[in-house]
């Protein structure tokens, strides 16, 4: 039996969005030396959205790259089979460029400490920024998010699943809170 | 020593008997074949068993001397008893090879020790080189049955020729391993899809039935008595059937493993499935199987090929050819022609034991059981079902084709030259 | 999204399923942007070993695999030629006993006996890649030419690939028909008879002796290196009459499609099986092919260092 919860729905989701974006912005004053580099897989769609939000409000698209960090993961080969491995795709020089780290879910800190291994082989940026649309707490490593779109307090039991139509998801889009309930 | 065997299922079609007798043994010979017999001495309770005539194995390779890593005398005899054989001719493919009367002399005396009938076969050639014949007269003294240069085909067909004219000559039965080397150039299985499939170099079925085909000839002009050793080709099965109506003194035998597996079995590159001549395809199984049962075929022969399992560790091209098979033969025949209704049990008595005595023109009491003859016999429980495993067999070399097998029909008990070993 | 890995070796593309091949080809993609990285490496065999046992020589394949187990981060170790004594008659168990001792996760093997890594694998807890074995398989090379040909083709469906030479001896020729095969080409294998493998057309490959007949209408050449040694064993009378009946020229390419591709597991006998010409001709894919043997070797490496498998048959 599964509970969900839902946190937020289309609306909320797309003004948080809007809100990350003048926030990257203001705190870099500009798009100069900006990109964004979303997380495969949920991360590159939120890249690609605040691309989007940004192309908007700056009137210049900023360069977007995608990372994939399961090669860089420190829990390989210790379940099953290998994990999929999916293209990286950062076709600009990462080097003196102030990079926007993008994640859906910002959890154990894990993902992002591969995600930052494997970004400075790619070369020396000025600055790396994270930015996560939720922080659901539980932090396994010393890492802090940046921008944050939504903090929601859970339980290491419970799952937390950003549902975007990049995904495959019909309907509204949500942000779900769920919970595995013992029967 | 005195022995009663009672209410046997006595099988021997040399002297069409087929029923449950009793068998009275004194002083190594058979004093009474009948029902109700009485003994003051040991007595067997049999029922239920089946007694056979000892059997006979035409193609033996013991190893000694030479190769006593592999087996020995002493071994492979103990194999052959446990396989209800009470014979077998040795092949002469030892080091020094058997091209020489006191090689021969030092094979019986051990074999004596066991003891154990062998009937040693004497080389075709010096060294087996193929250029000069072997001192067969000498040979023949020592007590060799008959010749043959086994693992190598005599190439010469003028040697040949002059080897089939002496050996006739002498009464000496001519076996032939029949094989052109330079059409198997190299191969190691079976030449057709399995090989292009597992990427392995193939004999052609041609490499035996060229040289099948040339001795047959030899044969005709010569007279000799040929017999073409494990022989595995639909189309070899056709020539020696030619050569049969044509009334030439040709016999065949074929080996447990060619008379029932194929080629497939070399999937997974098991080297124990590599022997020379290779298996082959189903069509050549049913035409052998079909040539046992129109007597084409005279006998069942093991081609007992001990290897160590250092020597079959190695690739599969590098591993030796051969297969042991004197302690699955007859399950293995039992199972795949007589539980299946392929052979009566007579018949099969008749490829392991009678013909193979007439073939090598053993005295009387060899391939029957007939009184007053010294007797040499084996009792069987058809029915009881087995797997074969490496600790399961006695012979020094563990590189049998039927390990894992489930085979029906055990050997219980074997008398030979008076001793008598149980199971 | 195809499946996931569940076999502890690689040693044929005869055992794998379509779905397999697909997923290898696809892992291979997302490897191909690593060797264009300023640094060329991903850690993702940290800690792992590999041994290299090449019991015969080879020059192109050990490279490949040595470097792409290097730009995964494994520490690797070679055993190469002569210096191994499996060659001399050392039995498998001994060598495996070596190897195990060593704590080996994976071990690449290239061996003259068909067969020999399957007859290893089973014997050893260590993953086992064949580098090609004897005359039957050479894996990761038919995965590469595979990539390659989906690299310009953008399919495989279809396609006619003709193989031209000695098929018989050829490990990469079996490898490509069985993997071609199972992702729906049209092979066609065509050289000299004493060269084509006996029943090879129950494969579901095309056999022809007339080399126009290979080329015409291909849309992949893939050509095998011709052996001196095969002309003192009779299988052709010369090196100069094989080259008038089967070499690639310029001329008869005309027959194949306009954007034939043309393919060689190297190394090329420059002038025998193919000209000069077409080797360094707008068609040839041959530096191609070796540039994406090191992501296909990558991702074999990756996808066999996973950790629980299904229990090995």
């Amino acid at each position: 039996m599964k509970k969900e919860k839902q946190v937020c729905d289309t609306e909320i989701l797309r003004r948080t969005i809007v809100r990350m974006a003048h926030e990257i912005l203001e705190r870099n004053k500009g798009t100069k030396d900006l990109c964004l580099i979303g997380i495969r897989t949920g991360g590159a769609h939120l890249a690609h959205r605040l691309q989007e939000e940004i192309s908007k409000i700056e009137k210049s698209e900023v360069p977007l790259g995608v990372v994939d960090i399961t090669l860089y993961r420190d829990d390989l080969s210790e379940r099953g089979p290998q994990a999929k491995v999916r293209a990286t795709d950062i076709s600009f020089d990462v080097t003196e460029k102030k990079v926007i780290l993008v994640d859906d879910v910002l959890y154990t800190g894990r993902t992002i400490r591969a995600a930052l291994d494997a970004l400075i082989d790619f070369g020396r940026p000025q600055s790396i920024q994270l930015a996560v649309l939720v922080d659901r707490g539980h932090r396994e490593i010393p890492i802090k998010a940046d921008y944050v779109g939504k903090n929601i307090p859970t339980s290491p039991s419970e799952t937390v699943e950003v549902r975007l139509k990049e995904e495959g998801f019909s309907g509204d889009e949500l942000v779900v809170v769920s919970l595995e309930e013992k029967s | 020593m005195k022995l009663l065997i009672r209410k046997a299922h006595l099988v021997d079609p040399k002297n069409k008997v087929d029923e449950i007798l009793d068998l009275e043994i004194e002083n190594r010979k058979i004093i009474e074949i009948g029902k109700n017999l009485k003994s003051d001495g040991e007595i067997v309770e049999a029922e239920g068993l089946t007694l056979l005539p000892g059997l006979i194995d035409l193609h033996t390779h013991f190893r000694e001397p030479g190769f006593e890593q592999k087996e020995t005398i002493q071994t492979g005899a103990g194999a052959a008893l446990r396989g209800g054989f009470v014979g077998c001719v040795s092949m002469p493919n030892t080091n020094p090879p058997c091209d020489h009367q006191s090689v021969i002399d030092n094979i019986i005396r051990k074999a004596k020790e066991v003891p154990f009938h062998l009937f040693p076969a004497g080389t075709i050639s010096k060294v087996r080189e193929g250029k000069e014949l072997s001192e067969m007269a000498d040979l023949k003294r020592a007590g060799i049955w008959a010749v043959t240069d086994d693992g190598d085909w005599v190439k010469d067909p003028l040697l040949m020729r002059r080897a089939m004219e002496y050996a006739s000559m002498l009464g000496l039965l001519v076996i032939s391993h029949c094989e052109d080397r330079r059409l198997s150039a190299n191969g190691v299985m079976n030449e057709g899809l399995m090989s292009t499939q597992l990427g392995l170099k193939g004999i052609p079925d041609e490499s035996e039935e060229v040289a099948v085909s040339r001795d047959i000839q030899l044969a005709r002009l010569t007279g000799a008595r040929l017999h073409v050793a494990h022989i595995s080709t639909a189309r070899s099965v056709q020539l020696i059937r030619e050569a049969k109506v044509k009334g030439l003194l040709v016999t065949a035998e074929v080996t447990p493993h060619h008379l029932s597996l194929t080629e497939e079995a070399v999937e997974g590159y098991n080297t124990n499935f590599k022997m020379n001549p290779p298996l082959r395809n189903r069509e050549d199984v049913e035409a052998i199987q079909q040539a046992l049962k129109d007597g084409t075929i005279d006998c069942i022969a093991t081609d007992h090929a001990p290897h160590t399992e250092e020597e079959k560790m190695l690739e599969f091209d590098e591993a030796p050819f051969g297969v042991i098979g004197l302690e699955t033969a007859l399950a293995v025949s039992l199972t795949e022609l007589v539980h299946s209704g392929k052979l009566s049990l007579a018949e099969l008595v008749v490829k392991m034991s009678t013909r193979p005595a007439e073939i090598l023109h053993l005295p009387r009491g060899f391939g029957e059981i007939r009184k007053g003859t010294e007797a040499g016999f084996t009792l069987v429980d058809l029915n009881r079902e087995w797997t074969v495993t490496p600790e399961e067999l006695v012979s020094k070399s563990k590189n049998s084709c039927f390990i894992g097998r489930k085979l029906k029909g055990k050997v219980v008990s074997t008398l030979c030259m008076g001793k008598r070993w149980t199971y | 999204m195809t499946g996931t890995w569940t076999r502890k070796d690689l040693l044929g593309i005869r055992d794998l399923s379509r779905q397999e091949i697909q997923l290898l080809l696809e892992t291979a993609k997302s490897f191909q942007e690593i060797s264009l990285r300023p640094v060329k490496k991903v850690p993702a065999l940290r800690g792992k070993t590999v041994a290299n046992l090449f019991f015969e020589p080879s020059t192109r394949t050990r490279i490949s695999f040595e470097l792409a187990e290097k730009r995964l981060s494994a520490d690797t170790i070679n055993m190469v030629g002569s210096t191994s004594s499996m060659v001399k008659g050392e039995s498998l168990k001994d060598t495996v006993r070596n190897i195990e001792s060593l704590k080996v996760d994976i071990v690449v093997m290239r061996h003259s006996s068909s067969g020999a890594p399957h007859r290893l694998a089973p014997l050893l807890k260590a993953s086992v890649i064949n580098a090609g074995d004897g005359i039957n398989e050479h894996p990761t090379q038919a995965l590469l030419d595979m990539f390659t040909i989906l690299e310009k083709k953008k399919k495989l469906e279809g396609l006619k690939v003709s193989f031209i030479g000695d098929i018989l001896h050829s490990r990469v020729a079996r490898s490509n028909l069985w993997g071609l095969t199972k992702m729906g080409a049209r092979v066609t294998v065509c050289g000299p008879k004493t060269l084509l493998p006996p029943e090879i057309e129950k494969l579901g490959v095309h056999a022809t002796t007339d080399l126009g007949e290979a080329v015409h209408g291909a849309d992949v050449l893939n050509l095998l290196r011709i052996q001196l040694e095969r002309q003192t064993e009779s299988f052709f009378p010369s090196i100069r009459e094989y080259a008038t009946s089967y070499q690639i020229d310029r001329e008869i390419l005309k027959q194949a499609k306009p954007d034939v591709l043309i393919m060689h597991p190297g190394p090329v006998n420059r002038g025998v099986e193919i000209t000069s010409q077409v080797v360094d001709g707008p068609y040839s894919v041959i530096l191609d092919q070796v540039t994406h043997g090191l992501a296909v070797r990558m991702a074999v490496l990756y996808l066999l260092s996973g950790g629980s498998r299904e229990e090995e048959a």
